[in-house]
């Protein structure tokens, strides 16, 4: 569903300065898939899900999403970030229906109701996004990612700006959404436990630039009990991999 | 579907004691033993560290009119007992009196009429230029590096200097007043507009670009109704300035309006006829402002913060004028 292949960016800055943000990344991601993509803040991982969702071109590279090469965003992908960003100025139905503007109202309508419903907002479609708290603003988010029914989600550490509850009670959201048509999903976080919990496959992602430094299948079936034994040994192994990283960092002087 | 709190009730997260606290609570009883401590009852507040409580005062807009109205009747006072020389500070009802006669001399509102008449066309003029010049330069870094630094210096020139370049260009009739306030009217707008742009969140931008808009359709849906707030502060602060420019045009070769009815009054020793043109500018000057708002606020509804912001930056707007007169 989802190939990436060699990719590498380097960001050029002013007077010949130039940051190398990711080397090298492979990672194929199958029809349906859930992945994770974990690592320390700056080791690339926003920049990969941006060139996947065709926000920034790789340096060198290719990704391609259902066979055809990414050159843009696409209504196939949907993209949610750590913030909602909601437009203020339109109410949440209104927002919902923002990447619909091309189809008639009637289906704009039908669309964008399925979509506020599956997120529980129904009752919310005509507030101003200014008057929702912070999970029903990133539920809206995910309204307005879905009713483009695209294929392939990429999720930029979408919860990590909500408390502890709102976040847990998203992740079981964003697992029912799943279950009902099984769309692939690349998945920042770096809550570790979010991705233990929700993912088939767990990349972790080090190093500056940054490239995939293990992956982890979990075999788990969903929903997960987030005590589970395997789990938790899984999440001491990712800590170990991390700290290894950062040790690395601190060798490099960075 | 799990309930929701708003944010400001919503504890943030694992660091704060009472916030888990509260759920705890409804599965469990309260602990005991080790985690007793956690349940120590509060200690009373210090009574000192409490906000002081808020007064009730009346805050209908109606008290807006208590302080002139206490200086009318002040005024009015000095002036029948003979503290105030009558013929320099002429009592109010000797203004009403003065505006009574002009009315009824059918004088009061062609006076108004034309003045308005030059505020409008000039507002109109100055705002499409404003709104042309500053999305450009809010835009395009290439045009703002092209235009913003002649148009920033050209700011700085006092209104006065330009009566007498426009009337030569465009003689004494309506042409230069109008567009002298055109010039005032302009700054403001174009100021605003071109900031106003470059502050667009970026972010939404993003959002705008991945459903597939651009060009147009991303000023359309994104750039425009996010800076529209910017906009009708700059259109607010424009419009003060066109009120202050009319009366710097009228001063000069008119022969009807507001600024010629005050130069008329200083020039045949009526103080209340200065008085009055004073007040009428004060009162068409708010009436216009509020009407502007009042249209605008149908658009910028959804902006919370867009009054205090732009309250703000009228400030802004203010001192500026100041220093352009
Ligand atoms: N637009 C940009 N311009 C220059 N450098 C950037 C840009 N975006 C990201 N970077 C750099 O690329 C690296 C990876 O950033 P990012 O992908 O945001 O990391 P992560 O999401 O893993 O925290 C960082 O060193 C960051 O400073
Ligand atoms: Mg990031």
């Amino acid at each position: 569903m989802l190939q990436i292949s060699g990719v590498s960016k380097r960001f050029e800055g002013g007077r010949g300065a130039s940051v190398a943000a990711l080397e090298r990344v492979d990672l194929a991601v199958a029809r349906g898939e859930i992945v994770s993509l974990v690592g320390t803040s700056g080791c690339g991982k926003s920049t990969l899900l941006r060139i996947v969702g065709g926000l920034d071109p790789p340096t060198t590279g290719r990704v391609r999403v259902a066979g055809r090469a990414v050159a843009g965003p696409s209504p196939d992908v949907g993209f949610i970030f750590q913030e909602p960003r909601l437009m203020p100025w339109l109410s949440v139905r209104q927002n919902a229906e923002f990447g619909l503007a091309s189809l008639p109202r009637e289906e704009r309508a039908l669309r964008s109701e399925a979509a506020l419903t599956r997120v529980g907002l129904a009752a919310f479609a005509d507030a101003l996004p200014h008057h929702l708290s912070g999970g029903m603003a990133q539920r809206a988010a995910i309204a307005r990612a879905l009713v483009t029914r695209p294929s392939v989600l990429l999720l930029d550490e979408p919860f990590s700006a909500l408390d502890a509850f709102t976040r847990i009670s998203l992740q079981d959201h964003l697992l029912d959404i799943w279950r009902e048509d099984r769309k692939t999903m690349l998945f920042v976080t770096h809550d570790i436990e979010e991705a233990l919990v929700l993912s088939d496959r767990i990349l972790v992602m080090r190093g500056r630039p940054g490239s995939v430094y293990r992956e982890y299948a979990i075999d788990l079936p969903r929903p997960r009990r987030r005590a589970d034994p395997f789990l938790i040994g899984l999440k001491e192994s990712i800590l170990d991999d991390l700290d290894l990283a950062a040790a690395a960092l601190m060798a490099a002087g960075l | 579907m799990t309930v929701e709190r708003h944010p400001s009730e919503t504890p943030s997260g694992v660091r704060r004691f009472a916030a888990p606290f509260r759920y705890l609570r409804l599965v469990a009883p309260l602990p005991i033993g080790r985690d007793a401590e956690w349940a120590v009852p509060e200690e009373a507040p210090d009574e000192r560290l409490r906000a002081p409580r808020r007064r009730v005062l009346p805050r209908h807009a109606a008290v807006g009119f208590i302080i002139p109205l206490l200086i009318l009747i002040a005024w009015e006072a000095a002036c029948r007992s003979g503290l105030a020389p009558r013929n320099l500070l002429p009592a109010p009802s000797a203004v009403l009196g003065a505006l009574y006669d002009l009315a009824r001399r059918g004088e009061l509102l062609g006076h108004i009429g034309i003045t308005l008449f030059r505020v409008f066309f000039g507002f109109l003029l100055g705002t499409i230029v404003g709104t042309v010049l500053g999305a450009l330069t809010g835009y395009s870094s290439w045009w703002r590096r092209l235009l913003d630094p002649m148009l920033q210096a050209l700011q700085n020139v006092p209104s006065i200097a330009w009566v007498p370049l426009f009337i030569l260009w465009l003689g004494i009739f309506e042409a230069s007043k109008v567009t002298l306030i055109a010039v005032g009217v302009f700054f403001p707008v174009y100021l605003n507009l071109m900031s106003g742009i470059q502050q667009v969140d970026r972010k939404l931008v993003e959002v705008g670009r991945i459903y597939g808009y651009s060009g147009f359709a991303l000023v359309w849906r994104v750039l425009l109704p996010a800076t529209l707030p910017f906009y009708v502060t700059g259109l607010r602060g424009g419009l003060g300035l066109g009120w202050m420019f009319v009366l710097a045009a009228e001063f000069m070769g008119a022969s009807e309006g507001l600024g010629y009815l005050l130069i008329d009054g200083e020039q045949t020793g009526r103080p209340q006829i200065i008085i009055a043109s004073i007040l009428l500018f004060a009162l068409l000057g708010k009436l216009s402002d509020l009407a502007l708002v009042s249209v605008a606020r149908h658009y910028t509804g959804w902006q919370d913060s867009f009054r205090a912001a732009s309250e703000k930056q009228a400030d802004v707007a203010d001192q500026r004028r100041l220093e352009t007169l």
